[in-house]
């Protein structure tokens, strides 16, 4: 099982190298500073086609850096996630499609993306502050009942496992997201993708009006 | 955990650290102040992380405009995709948190004495200075050019009411007309800068004046995201074609760059000769760092100011930080988002060397986005660090980025164009919200 042990173990990781790496890595906090002028004052994004970061766990982070970072080099993938301490088959680091952050995420360390990581995981999410067509909304709360809460857990607020944090995330942000799973583009867990194919493009508006109508309430 | 051991050393031994670093005058008072020349991108991003992560320095941030207004999405505005407004940012945002911010302008910077003198007759004193004064121009490398000449051609190069006078003046040039723009030679701020002019000044003529046209004449032979803006413009602007909306003449045959303008004719004459007649005329002057920073002697022997790339401090002056268009970055393009990203890295190194410490490794990031048209954006980007080539002299180097790649589908090209406004609403708000 992923969850739980997966929070320690990185943690350790990330003060063990903060501690060994320190004389030539940049601290967490200044790394993480060089996120914020795409994704927000921590990671709270307020341009509606860049995610929020903040709160997300550290297994969505380092998935998506080290997706970025070696594309689909499993050698190179597998070795940074043993580096960082994490469960390599955790570390799926499904191809996701980019147009920035491929050539960014070269730029940083393993150890680096740890540290980033973990920095953003304790930073809370604020929801997007946008409209959502009420009646959309409520079709899609059912929609995500049915297909997506069992790893989306309670209404997509919560981030274990490595699932994505949904709710409150941009509009724009989730149709980009959802246009290139459904295109091929980016891959998604087998149960996720069968759970997709069987949802109208109905259904995935309403998804999305759903997720933008949720705000965290203080649920993490 | 350095960030605790930091705070700790600040709440019970800051005096005693600061009476090992700077043993002078504000040691007296108990404050450690920092004064902040500048309340553009660079200067104002310092200002505020220097109280986020030390609330007990004192931090003045002196700046002569109550609005600024961001060069970035200003060629947006002469396009006329957005309001000026949109582009303008005041000071409340800074002073919640604490910056004292005064509408001033400074007119000496007394290194030795540690202190600035401003017009306003008011003198700060200083632990550290932050020198964020952006460009200025060399109006007299352009004859028939200058500052009240600038009045009715624009440069448009610091935005603002120069902004909306180019604007102004394109709007109403008639169908038919020839927007000429000068380009300066390198090194200037935001060097993909006047092609993403071209890209938004043909944009409109397209729509709304068909038979006009914009011509470059630049001083350079090539230029910033060169092969990908000309692959936009071939698509767009029948670039190459003898209909093409935009004429770019190279260095090569203006014998790099123009030689005059003449104001009342509404021509310009290049290095080699050629005139041409204009119905708008935009001319980008060669540039240096802002006066400030020449007057204080932070420039040396040339234009712009040598520093140290761990710190951006001044290699001529100790106790001051140049950070921005004014510094010589290395690698890192004179950019908004340049100036950010160091800022961020000298506000760390500050808050160190004010409590005795080293300062820490840096970490510096640009990216630029440039929109050649609707739902055409472009970007460069690039992550880098601090080390040394090969003769061993310390440099910022990139270790990861690169363009846009050509051919990029339209999908691609389109979420451009959404990250470029989506990054303004984030790096505004960071600095100025």
């Amino acid at each position: 099982m992923r969850r739980g042990v997966l929070r320690a173990a990185l943690l350790t990781a990330a003060l063990g190298f903060g501690a060994a790496a320190s004389a030539e890595m940049a601290s967490p906090g200044l790394l993480a500073s060089t996120c914020i002028g795409c994704h927000g004052v921590d990671g709270v994004s307020q341009g509606p086609a860049i995610p929020s970061i903040a709160g997300m766990s550290e297994l969505y982070f380092v998935n998506a850096m080290l997706a970025y970072k070696y594309g689909e080099d499993r050698e190179k993938i597998a070795a940074a996630a043993r580096a960082l301490g994490m469960d390599v088959e955790d570390v799926d680091a499904l191809k996701r499609p980019a147009t920035i952050m491929d050539r960014i995420a070269k730029g940083y360390s393993d150890e680096a993306i740890g540290a980033m990581a973990a920095y953003y995981a304790a930073k809370p999410l604020q929801p997007a502050k946008q409209q959502a067509d009420a009646t959309l909304a409520a079709q899609g709360r059912s929609v995500h009942r049915e297909a997506c809460e069992k790893c989306h857990e309670d209404g997509g607020r919560k981030e274990s496992d490595g699932a994505g944090i949904l709710a409150g995330q941009w509009k724009p942000y989730l149709q980009h997201a959802l246009m290139d799973f459904a295109g091929g583009r980016r891959d998604m867990p087998k149960d996720m993708r069968e759970k997709l194919e069987n949802l109208s493009e109905r259904d995935v508006d309403a998804l999305i009006h759903f997720y933008a109508s949720q705000n965290h309430g203080g649920a993490k | 955990m350095t960030r605790l051991t930091r705070r700790n050393f600040i709440g019970a031994g800051a005096a005693a650290g600061l009476l090992l670093a700077v043993p002078t005058i504000s040691i007296a008072a108990g404050t450690k102040k920092v004064v902040v020349v500048g309340g553009g991108i660079g200067g104002a991003t310092v200002a505020r992380h220097l109280r986020m992560a030390d609330a007990s320095i004192e931090v003045t941030l002196i700046e002569p405009k109550k609005l600024y207004h961001t060069c970035f999405m200003s060629n947006e505005v002469i396009g006329g995709e957005r309001a000026l407004e949109s582009t303008g940012f005041g000071f409340d945002g800074l002073r919640a948190r604490g910056v004292k911010v005064v509408h001033d302008t400074v007119t000496a910077i007394e290194p030795d004495a540690r202190r600035v003198k401003t017009a306003g007759g008011e003198t700060f004193a200083y632990d550290r200075l932050v020198v964020a004064p952006g460009i200025d121009f060399k109006f007299d490398a352009i004859e028939g050019y200058g500052r009240e000449v600038a009045e009715k051609i624009p440069h448009a190069w610091q935005a603002g009411p120069q902004t909306a006078l180019l604007r102004k003046q394109i709007e109403a040039m008639p169908d038919g007309g020839t927007v000429v723009m000068c380009a300066p030679g390198n090194p200037f701020r935001c060097p993909p800068g006047p092609y993403e002019r071209a890209s938004l000044i043909a944009h409109y003529l397209k729509r709304h004046k068909p038979r006009s046209k914009i011509v470059i004449l630049d001083a350079k032979t090539d230029f910033a995201k060169q092969g990908l803006f000309q692959q936009g413009w071939t698509d767009l602007y029948g670039f190459g074609t003898d209909k093409s909306m935009i004429e770019w003449v190279s260095g090569d045959l203006t014998d790099r760059g123009i030689a005059s303008v003449d104001a009342d004719a509404m021509t310009v004459t290049t290095k080699f000769g050629d005139t041409y007649k204009a119905d708008v005329l935009n001319v980008i002057p060669p540039q240096r760092a802002g006066r400030i920073a020449v007057e204080a002697g932070l420039t040396g022997d040339g234009d712009w100011c040598p520093v140290d790339f761990l710190t951006f401090e001044s290699k001529i002056h100790k106790n001051i930080h140049v950070i921005g268009d004014a510094s010589i970055a290395s690698a890192m393009p004179k950019s908004g988002y340049s100036a950010n990203s160091q800022a961020k890295v000298v506000a760390a190194a500050i808050v160190a060397l004010l409590d005795g410490r080293e300062p820490g490794t840096p970490a510096y990031i640009n990216t630029c986005y440039s929109i050649v048209g609707e739902d055409w954006g472009i970007s460069v980007a690039a992550v880098y660090q601090v080390g040394a080539d090969d003769k061993g002299a310390q440099v910022i180097k990139s270790v990861s980025g690169g363009l846009t790649p050509m051919d990029a589908p339209a999908e691609h090209r389109r979420r451009e164009v959404e990250y470029a406004h989506s990054w303004f609403e984030n790096i505004t708000h960071a600095i100025y919200g």
